[in-house]
């Protein structure tokens, strides 16, 4: 090695270092923050300190937490769930079955993939008002369950689902709803798997659709909860950095069980 | 004949498929965007409405909230996706080199930030970067600052936390892309610029870069999208856009018109239509991009 290509090699470490520390710095500080008092944190301190318990407790009585935790399971688990049925139905079938407009509409959708949220939020609380939705699971759920993205993301990996399997499902006489759900769902387990990653994810971390939605403390998600925290005059940022640790907690625990699984979600559509 | 009831038995079954998501996008995005289009040549405040034709958009060029609002957005935009991205691809080329000590530890180090909420990691960043927070704390030790920085309290200082806050949530994001890209470039195109005496950084501005194009244009467009919609880390790290509306974003100025006091949604529509127009011209553009690679 040449002393420069010795040098850029140096260079290289010393970044990855630096980033990987300002990455991770971050986390260690919620975790140790979560142990400190508000006072202590703002201050700077980065050594564990022992108000963990009373951070726990305080967070605890904020609010109704079982309640809270429930409704953010409840929310991105049936959220997921519907989502995955419509949209990976509709990617399939995009992809098997043929129809004249089937691009025009299929362009058409990619087109609305760009519309941006913050052009739909004030028909949609209207809508919800009218509905008399306002402050219900329906209303956080429901606009979400078509998504494009996932039908997007369905249709291109349905195009390595073996047409071999569809023509023999055939005939042998199976519905064509019957050939999607004991053929199709069972085969493709792996992208439903890495999508149920990334809708999951979505889920749980939406935060401007609940806010406007969701407007008594018994609803609220883990997330809004969180962001309540701080609109205090004075937040106790000790529980605050508590809130933050169990809500980033189970999509922490995803990632490291399922690491390959999620990279591919987040490339999802784009291969 | 059996063919021609063989093709409609799927027609039918792919309509009757697609169905269910169809009526839903109709409901919840088609019926809404047309409804919002409209909304904007509504003026009035709550619910009394009446047509106001172009009275909106002329209101749009003498509001100076918007004005700041769209300049900010702008700013962070022309600021923050070139900084994501060229650091995104210059940690891409590095691990993808296998013989680097350690690739699977940083990859993973840096993907990380992407498993955060952004309303956790954004309550995390406010929590670090106050008057006498860790940051300032860290910055005074290594001597790199002589004074603590008023992160928060400072117009300018403001943006910088929310840029270099974006930054930390969706470097390793972008990076991702990259490497998965790099990992298709075929190695011997490599081997033949190493031994023809090529020096790395010119593999990587003459072959990686060239080669990776199509992602590097990909992720421009949705990271340019996401930020043209920046609402949460505003509105948690600065609380609301502040000091003084210097972090205020098009998405918090629609917020504040339509849920704080009372509400203008005709006027709020009329913005979110202004970040409509500017995504559709990106997205055209990234068109025009795509369609020249091809020719």
């Amino acid at each position: 090695m040449t002393p420069l290509a010795r040098l850029g090699r140096a260079a290289t470490y010393a970044g990855l270092i630096l980033a990987s520390f300002i990455s991770v710095f971050p986390f260690f500080w919620m975790v140790v923050g979560a142990t400190n008092t508000s006072a202590e944190l703002l201050k700077g301190k980065t050594s564990p300190g022992g108000a963990l318990w009373t951070n726990i407790a305080n967070f605890w009585a904020f609010a109704d937490m079982p309640r809270i935790l429930f409704n953010s399971f409840f929310i991105a688990a049936v959220g997921t769930l519907l989502t995955l049925l419509v949209s990976s139905l509709a990617g399939y079938a995009f992809e098997i079955f043929r129809s004249r407009f089937r691009e025009r509409l299929f362009a058409l959708l990619l087109l609305m993939l760009s519309v941006p949220f913050a052009a739909l939020m004030i028909p949609l609380f209207i809508m919800m008002a009218n509905f008399k939705l306002i402050n219900t699971y329906q209303a956080i759920i429901l606009p979400g369950v078509a998504s494009i993205f996932i039908i997007f993301y369905f249709r291109q990996a349905t195009k390595a689902f073996p047409h071999e399997l569809r023509d023999a499902a055939r005939i042998d006489g199976l519905k064509e709803w019957q050939i999607f759900l004991h053929v199709y769902m069972p085969v493709m387990r792996s992208t439903y798997a890495a999508a149920t990653i990334i809708v999951f994810m979505a889920n749980w971390n939406n935060y401007l659709w609940p806010l406007i939605v969701l407007q008594t403390n018994d609803m609220k998600t883990i997330t809004l909860t969180v962001a309540t925290l701080i609109s205090a005059y004075t937040p106790d940022w000790g529980v605050v950095m508590v809130g933050a640790t169990v809500a980033t907690l189970p999509t922490l625990v995803i990632f490291f069980l399922l690491q390959r699984r999620f990279v591919e979600g987040m490339l999802g559509a784009v291969k | 004949m059996a063919q021609n009831s063989l093709a409609r038995r799927g027609e039918l079954n792919g309509w009757l498929f697609v169905a269910p998501a169809l009526i839903l996008l109709g409901l919840f995005m088609i019926y809404p965007i047309l409804w919002s289009l409209w909304m904007s040549f509504q003026v009035g405040r709550g619910m009394n409405w009446s047509f106001g034709g172009f009275a909106n958009i002329m209101r749009l060029a003498q509001d100076p909230v918007f004005l700041r609002a769209l300049t900010n957005t702008l700013v962070f935009l022309a600021i923050q996706v070139p900084i994501m991205l060229i650091l995104a691809l210059l940690f891409a080329n590095a691990l993808n080199d296998s013989k680097l000590w350690g690739r699977a530890l940083f990859r993973t180090a840096i993907f990380l930030p992407c498993v955060t909420s952004l309303v956790a990691y954004s309550v995390i960043f406010r929590s670090m970067f106050g008057q006498d927070g860790v940051i300032n704390q860290m910055l005074l030790a290594l001597h790199i600052i002589s004074n603590p920085i008023p992160w928060l309290a400072d117009p300018f200082w403001a943006k910088v936390v929310i840029i270099s806050a974006i930054t930390w949530r969706w470097t390793g994001y972008n990076m991702i892309f990259y490497l998965a890209a790099m990992q298709n470039i075929d190695r011997s195109i490599y081997e033949a610029a190493r031994i023809d005496g090529v020096p790395a950084w010119a593999r990587f501005w003459h072959i990686t870069v060239p080669m990776l194009k199509p992602v590097i244009l990909f992720t421009t467009v949705i990271s340019t999208i996401g930020t043209l919609q920046l609402f949460d880390e505003p509105n948690l790290i600065t609380s609301g856009g502040a000091p003084s509306d210097s972090t205020l974003t098009l998405s918090l100025y629609i917020y504040n018109l339509s849920f704080k006091f009372m509400p203008s949604f005709g006027y709020a529509a009329t913005v979110s239509y202004v970040i409509v127009v500017l995504v559709g011209i990106i997205s055209f553009l990234q068109f025009l991009a795509a369609r020249d690679r091809r020719a």
